[in-house]
C-alpha cells in the first residue's frame, strides 16, 4: 500500500508539469492581455508593464522561471489584475473561504444524498422512492444561477432570516445560503447513485441471506449492505469533494463570497496570467490527492481490491 | 499572520468607532442644514468588481478611485457641483505664460500616523507614479498633463527625478508644463495626482496598501480589506477637517450581479446600489425618490472602420450617414436602456463644462424624416434590394450592450434592409479586435478623464490611441491642436462636431446618466457633479 | 441473473448460434425498456419535445428575432403571454417573442447534448478501445494522457477554447464534446480489455485481420450497449454544462439562444414582474432533463441487466 501510494505520487509530479506547460500554452495564445482595464494603456506604458512583470522575455525563459519559483519558493508570483496582491495571497485569501463552505456543502450533500438514497432503495417502488427520485432529478436539473436568486428573494427579502450574500470572517448566516445552494446538485447525484447501487446490494446473494436469516431489517442495512453499496458513491465523492472545495463561480458570483471560483473566471476573462495558473494548479493537485485518497479508501472498503 | 491582521484592524476600527459615535450623538443636527442626523453613521455601497489596485499611483479603474478619493486627498477637491475647492493645497497661482502652476499648501494637513503632509510628498508621488519603474497602468494621465520631461521618463530616456515638478519648501508645490493647458488645474482633483506616504510605501513596497500597513491623509483610513467581497474604511481623526465630517464608516460590498444587488438593497442592507439595465422607469414608480438618475460624463456610440481593409460600404460617407439616421435613439434611451440617457447626435456630452451642444440637422429631424432621408441616401450611393450591405455589429458581452446592439440590427434591417449579425466577445478579445481593426461596426463608449471637451474631441484625431474608426482629418488635427493653447477653444469645438458629425465616422447613440437606488436618508450626494466625484465625507443620514 | 428462464431455456440460449443470441439481446432489452413506465414516459415527452422543438416555429407569429415594437419598453404590462398579439408565451426583455424564442432554444439545448454526446462517444470509444485493445505501453501513455486531462479544471479549457477560437455552436459542440470523453474512455477501455479475449477476436487476429479493422468491426460493435447508455445518460450533463457556459456569457450568439441563456436573462429579471420569461424556458428545460434522465435510466437497466 504504501509503495502504491509512492508511486501515485511520482506519477503525480510529471503530471502538474505537463499541466503548467499546457496551461501556460493555452492562456498564452488567448488574445488580449493583462494590462488592458477600461482603458488600453498606450504603448510606452504598455512596454514598462510588460518589462516589469517579465512578458518581455521569451517563453521558454517565462514558463522555465515560473516553474522554478513555484518548486524552489512555492511562489506563484504577483497577480497582474491585482497590482497590490501576490497569487499566494489571493489564494490564501480565497480558498479557505471556499473551503468552509465547500467542505459544508459536502457535508450535506454526503448526508442528505445517501439518506435519501437508501430511503428510496429500502421503499423501492413506492410513492417514496418516486418521490425522492423525481426530487433528486429536479435538484440535479435546476441551474444554481436560478436556485442562488430565488433562495435570496426567500430568504432575505421576505423572510429577512439571513443576508442576501457577504462572508464576513464566515459567520454562520453568511455560509447557510452558498452551502444550501452548492449543495443541491451534489446531493441530488448522490441520492441518484446511492440508490441504484443501494438497490443491486440488496438484490445480492449475502443480504437475501442474511435476511432470510431473519436478521431485523436495519441491522442488515447499517451492518452489511451499506458499506459495499457506498463503493460507487465514494468513487463520485472524489472528484465532488474538489469540485465543492474549489468553489462555484455561480455561488461566488450571486453570494459575493470573495471565494476562489471568482477569481479563477474573472482571471481567464482579465487574462490574469499568474492567478489562473496558481488557481488551475491549486485544482490539480487537489483532483490528484483526493482521487488518491478515494482510491485508498477504495481498499479499505473493499478488502478484494489490492494494490 | 492573517489572525494578527483581523486583530489588529478591528481594534483599529473600534479605536475610531468610539471616537466617531460620540461625535454623532453631540452633533446631531447638520452642521448647515440644520437636518437632525441619524444616530448609525455607516454608509454601505455596492462595486460591481474588486478595483486591481487602490494605490493612488496605480489606481486605474473609476470604483478604485472613488475608494481612493476617502483615503488620500489631492491638491484639489470638487464640491457638489464639480467646481474646485481647496484640499491639500489653499490654492494655486498661475505664471504669465501658463506654464508654471504654484500650490501652496496647508500647514495642518497630516497623515494618518501624524506625518505632516509636505510638497516633498507630492514630488515623490508624482515622480513614483511616471517611474516605469512602478509601471504604473495609468502613468498616461501625467502625460495628458503635459508636464515637462514626463513622455522621456515614462519611456526610461530620463530618470524620475527630472520630471517638472519641484518643492522649493514643505509648502510650496510647483508644476512646470510643455504647453499651456486651460483646464490644469481640474487635473489635480484626480486619484492619480495624490500624495503617498514615501517612509510607508518605501517599506512595505507592493504591500502597503494593505489595511494593517497603509497611511493616507485623506477623511479615512482603511480598516478592512478582503478582496471580491467587502472593504470598511472608518474616519480618520488625523484628517485636517475631520469634525467637518459626518459619517462614520464606509462600507463597500462587492456585487457581481446587479439584480442580487437591488434584493439586498430591497432588503435593507445596502444604502446604494446600481440599477438593474432596464429597470429605472418601473423602479422609479415603486420608489419615487430612491430611484437617481443625472447625465454624467460619457458618451455611448458606434464605431465604424474606416482603414483600408474594411468593406468597401464604409468608406462611402452616405452609406455611414444613413446607417446614423436609421436609428432611432428615441427609442434606445426610452425603451432599452430606460435610465434616462439623453439621445446623441453629436460626440461630446452636453454635460461637459463650458460646452453647448452644437446644432446639428439631424437631431432636429423627426424619425419618419430620418428614415426617408436614410433610405434615399443609401439608394444613391447604389445599395438596395439588388446590393444589400451585410455587415456585423461587434460589442462586448454585457447584458445592456447586446440589447442595444440587437435594437440597432433590428432597425437596420426593418429600415434600410440590411442583413445585420450581431457578434459579443468577451473584453480582452472585443479589445484587441476592436484595436486591430477587425470589426465593420464596433460598439464603444467613452468617459471624459477630465470634465473639459478635448477630452471627449481628442478621440477624432489621427494620433488618438482610441481613434478605433482610424479617422483621419487634417482640419479636426489642427483644430484640436490649436485648441489647447487658446483661452476659449468652444468655437474649434463646435466646428469639430460639425465636421464629425458630417463625415460620420462613428455614431453617436446616446450620452449616459448615473442610475442608482439610493436610501432616502442618505443625503449630500453631488447629483450635479458630472464626473461623479464624490467624498464620503460630504455625505450624510438624516434621521428617519 | 435470468432468473425467470427455465433450464431449458437457457441450455436453448447456450446452444444458439452467436449472431442469433445477439438479435435477442436486443430485443430482449427492448422488451425490458417497454415494461419501464417511467422510460417509456420519458421517451414519448422527449419525442414530443423534439417535434416541437423543430416545427414548433410554424405555429409562431413572430420570428425569434423581430421586435415587437408596439410592446418595448412596458413588457412588465403588455408583455404578457396573450394569444391576442401572438406572443404565446409573452416577450422577452427587449419585445422579442418568447415563444418563438424558446423553440429555438430548446432546439439548440438538445443539439448542444446530443452533438456533444457524439464527439464524447466518437473520440472516446475509439481512444479507449485502441487503449484497451493494444494493451501494453501504448496503453500506459494513452491512460496517463486522460489522467492529466483529467486533473485540468474543464472549465479552465473550455473558457480558454471559446476565447481563443472564437464563439461559434461548432466550436461549443467540440468544446463540450471534448471535455467529456475522457469518461468514456475509460469505461470502453475496460469493456475493450475483457472483449480483446473472446474467441472470435483471437480468430480475427489469427486470420490476419488488420488491427483497425478488428477494432471497428469486432471491438466497437460490442461496446454498443455500454456506450448508448452512457451517451444517454451523458446528455443532461451536457445541457446543463451549455446553460453554465450562458451563465457565463460564452453561449451561442445572439439573435440564436438556448434554453440556459433564456433561463439565465429570466432569473435575472424574475423580481421584476416578468416571471414568464423564467417560467416557460425553465419548464421545457426541466422536463427535457428528466425525459433524458428516465431514458437514460430506463437504457441502462434494459440493455445492462446488471444494474436492475
Amino acid at each position: 500500500m504504501f509503495a502504491y501510494i509512492v508511486r501515485r505520487f511520482a506519477v503525480a509530479i510529471p503530471t502538474i508539469l505537463i499541466l503548467i506547460v499546457l496551461s501556460f500554452v493555452l492562456m498564452y495564445s488567448a488574445p488580449g492581455n493583462p494590462f488592458n482595464g477600461e482603458k488600453i494603456p498606450p504603448p510606452e506604458v504598455l512596454a514598462n508593464l510588460q518589462a516589469k512583470y517579465g512578458l518581455d522575455q521569451p517563453y521558454w525563459k517565462q514558463i522555465t522561471n515560473y516553474v522554478w519559483n513555484v518548486v524552489a519558493h512555492f511562489d506563484f508570483g504577483p497577480s497582474f489584475k491585482y497590482k497590490d496582491r501576490s497569487v499566494n495571497d489571493i489564494i490564501a485569501q480565497g480558498f479557505p473561504v471556499t473551503l468552509t463552505y465547500g467542505f459544508w456543502s459536502f457535508v450535506v450533500a454526503v448526508v442528505v444524498g445517501v439518506s435519501l438514497g437508501v430511503l428510496a432503495a429500502i421503499r423501492h417502488n413506492t410513492w417514496i422512492d418516486y418521490l425522492a427520485v423525481g426530487f433528486s432529478i429536479g435538484a440535479q436539473s435546476l441551474p444554481n444561477f436560478v436556485m442562488a436568486p430565488v433562495l435570496v428573494v426567500v430568504f432575505t427579502l421576505w423572510l429577512g432570516w439571513l443576508p442576501g450574500g457577504g462572508w464576513n470572517g464566515g459567520q454562520w448566516q453568511y455560509i447557510v445560503l452558498p452551502v444550501v445552494a452548492l449543495a443541491t446538485s451534489y446531493f441530488a447525484s448522490i441520492a441518484r447513485i446511492t440508490r441504484s447501487s443501494m438497490l443491486e446490494v440488496m438484490n445480492a446473494g449475502f443480504i437475501r441471506t442474511a435476511k432470510a436469516k431473519g436478521l431485523p431489517m436495519r441491522r442488515v442495512i447499517w451492518r452489511h449492505a451499506l458499506k459495499p453499496a457506498m463503493l460507487p458513491v465514494l468513487s463520485y465523492l472524489g472528484p465532488a469533494f474538489v469540485g465543492m472545495v474549489t468553489g462555484s463561480v455561480v455561488v461566488d458570483a450571486y453570494f459575493s463570497t470573495g471565494g476562489i471560483g471568482q477569481f479563477f473566471v474573472n482571471s481567464a476573462f482579465n487574462r490574469d496570467y499568474s492567478v489562473m495558473m496558481g488557481i488551475t494548479i491549486l485544482v490539480g493537485v487537489l483532483t490528484i490527492v483526493f482521487n488518491l485518497v478515494v482510491d485508498v479508501l477504495y481498499a479499505w472498503i473493499d478488502p478484494k481490491i489490492r494494490y | 499572520m492573517k489572525l494578527r491582521t483581523t486583530l489588529m484592524a478591528s481594534s483599529a476600527a473600534l479605536l475610531v468607532l468610539s471616537g466617531g459615535m460620540a461625535y454623532a450623538e453631540s452633533h446631531a443636527t447638520h452642521p448647515v442644514t440644520g437636518e437632525a442626523l441619524a444616530a448609525d453613521q455607516t454608509f454601505t455601497y455596492q462595486d460591481i468588481d474588486e478595483s486591481p489596485s487602490i494605490d493612488p499611483g496605480m489606481v486605474e479603474d473609476v470604483a478604485g478611485s472613488d475608494i481612493v478619493r476617502d483615503l488620500f486627498e489631492g491638491l484639489m477637491n470638487q464640491d457638489a457641483d464639480g467646481n474646485l475647492i481647496p484640499g491639500v493645497a489653499t490654492g494655486y497661482t498661475v505664471s504669465d505664460d501658463k506654464l508654471t502652476y504654484t500650490f501652496t499648501l496647508r500647514d495642518n494637513a497630516k497623515w494618518s500616523n501624524g506625518d505632516p503632509v509636505t510638497a516633498g510628498d507630492f514630488v515623490y508621488a508624482w515622480e513614483r507614479a511616471a517611474s516605469p519603474e512602478l509601471a504604473s497602468p495609468y502613468s498616461w494621465y501625467l502625460e495628458l498633463m503635459s508636464i515637462v520631461n514626463v513622455s522621456a521618463v515614462i519611456a526610461g530616456e530620463m530618470t524620475p527625478d527630472q520630471l517638472g515638478v519641484e518643492a522649493p519648501d514643505d509648502h510650496t508645490f510647483v508644476v512646470h508644463l510643455s504647453q499651456p493647458l486651460p483646464y490644469f488645474a481640474q487635473m489635480v482633483t484626480h486619484s492619480t495626482t495624490f500624495p503617498v506616504p514615501r517612509a510607508t510605501v518605501e517599506e512595505w513596497g507592493s504591500e502597503w496598501t494593505r489595511p494593517e500597513h497603509i497611511v493616507g491623509n485623506g477623511a479615512y483610513v482603511l480598516t478592512e480589506h478582503v478582496p471580491q467581497e467587502r472593504m470598511v474604511r472608518v474616519r480618520n481623526p488625523m484628517y485636517w477637517n475631520n469634525d467637518a465630517t459626518i459619517i462614520d464608516t464606509v462600507v463597500r460590498l462587492v456585487i457581481n450581479d446587479d439584480a442580487q444587488a437591488l434584493t439586498r438593497w430591497q432588503a435593507g442592507e445596502l444604502d446604494k446600489v446600481a440599477v438593474p439595465s432596464g429597470q429605472y422607469p418601473a423602479l422609479k414608480e415603486q420608489y419615487p425618490t430612491e430611484a437617481t438618475s443625472f447625465p454624467s460624463l460619457c458618451s455611448y456610440y458606434y464605431t465604424f472602420n474606416l482603414r483600408d481593409d474594411a468593406p468597401e460600404w464604409e468608406k462611402d460617407v452616405r452609406v455611414r450617414q444613413a446607417l446614423s439616421l436609421a436609428i432611432d435613439r428615441d427609442i434606445i434611451v426610452q425603451n432599452v436602456t430606460a435610465g434616462g440617457q439623453i439621445p446623441a447626435y453629436t460626440f461630446t456630452p452636453g454635460a461637459t463644462a463650458g460646452f453647448e451642444v452644437p446644432s446639428v440637422e439631424t437631431a432636429n429631424m423627426t424619425q419618419e424624416e430620418r428614415v426617408a432621408k436614410a433610405q434615399a441616401l443609401l439608394a444613391e450611393a447604389g445599395y438596395g434590394p439588388d446590393n444589400p450591405i451585410s455587415l456585423e455589429i461587434l460589442y462586448n458581452t454585457s447584458e445592456g450592450h447586446k440589447n442595444i446592439a440587437i435594437a440597432v440590427s433590428q432597425m437596420w434591417k426593418q429600415n434600410l434592409g440590411i442583413d445585420a449579425t450581431i457578434n459579443n466577445m468577451e473584453w480582452q478579445t472585443f479589445l484587441e479586435a476592436r484595436g486591430s481593426g477587425q470589426f465593420d461596426v464596433a460598439r464603444a463608449g467613452w468617459c471624459g478623464d477630465y470634465n473639459e471637451a478635448s477630452t471627449f474631441l481628442d478621440l477624432m484625431t489621427s494620433g488618438s490611441g482610441y481613434n478605433d474608426a482610424a479617422y483621419s482629418n487634417a482640419e479636426v488635427d489642427e483644430l484640436m491642436a490649436a485648441a489647447k493653447t487658446m483661452d476659449d477653444p468652444s468655437a474649434n469645438y463646435t466646428r469639430v462636431e460639425e465636421i464629425v458629425a458630417a463625415e460620420a465616422p462613428i455614431i453617436p447613440i446616446y450620452h449616459y446618466t448615473s442610475v442608482f437606488m439610493m436610501n432616502d436618508a442618505l443625503k449630500g450626494w453631488p447629483v450635479n457633479n458630472v464626473q461623479q466625484n464624490w467624498y464620503s465625507r460630504d455625505l450624510y443620514k438624516v434621521a428617519e | 441473473m435470468f432468473s425467470n428462464k427455465t433450464t431449458a431455456e437457457d441450455l436453448a440460449g447456450v446452444i444458439t448460434a452467436a449472431e442469433v443470441k445477439g438479435r435477442s439481446l436486443w430485443s430482449d432489452a427492448a422488451a425490458r425498456f417497454v415494461r419501464n413506465k417511467a422510460a417509456v414516459l420519458g421517451a414519448v415527452v422527449l419525442l414530443a419535445i423534439t417535434v416541437f422543438s423543430l416545427f414548433g416555429q410554424y405555429f409562431a407569429v413572430w420570428s425569434n428575432e423581430e421586435i415587437d415594437w408596439s410592446i418595448m419598453g412596458k413588457i412588465s404590462q403588455a408583455g404578457a403571454p396573450s394569444f391576442a398579439n401572438g406572443h404565446y408565451f409573452g416577450a422577452d426583455e427587449l419585445g422579442r417573442d418568447l415563444y418563438a424564442r424558446t423553440v429555438q432554444g430548446t432546439r439548440i439545448s438538445i443539439l448542444v447534448g446530443m452533438v456533444g454526446s457524439l464527439v464524447a462517444v466518437v473520440v472516446g470509444t475509439l481512444y479507449g478501445a485502441i487503449a484497451g485493445y493494444f494493451g501494453g505501453r501504448v496503453d500506459n501513455i494513452m491512460m496517463r494522457t486522460v489522467d492529466v486531462l483529467m486533473s485540468i479544471p474543464f472549465m479552465f479549457v473550455l473558457i480558454l477554447m471559446l476565447v481563443i477560437f472564437g464563439r461559434s455552436i461548432v466550436m461549443l459542440f467540440i468544446g463540450i464534446g471534448l471535455i467529456s470523453w475522457l469518461d468514456m474512455a475509460r469505461i470502453t477501455r475496460g469493456q475493450t480489455l475483457t472483449i480483446k479475449n473472446k474467441e472470435f477476436v483471437e480468430a480475427a487476429i489469427a486470420v490476419g485481420v488488420s488491427p483497425t479493422m478488428i477494432i471497428l468491426r469486432h471491438i466497437v460493435p460490442n461496446l454498443l450497449g455500454i456506450v448508448v447508455v452512457y451517451a444517454t445518460l451523458l446528455i443532461p450533463g451536457l445541457i446543463m454544462t451549455e446553460s453554465f457556459i450562458s451563465f457565463l456569457g460564452l453561449g451561442v450568439q445572439e439573435p440564436m439562444t438556448s434554453l440556459g441563456a433564456l433561463i439565465r436573462s429570466g432569473a435575472g429579471q424574475m423580481q421584476f414582474g416578468v416571471i414568464w420569461q423564467l417560467a416557460f424556458p425553465l419548464t421545457f428545460f426541466l422536463v427535457t432533463l428528466f425525459a433524458f434522465t428516465f431514458v437514460g435510466d430506463g437504457l441502462r437497466d434494459a440493455l445492462d441487466p446488471k444494474d436492475r
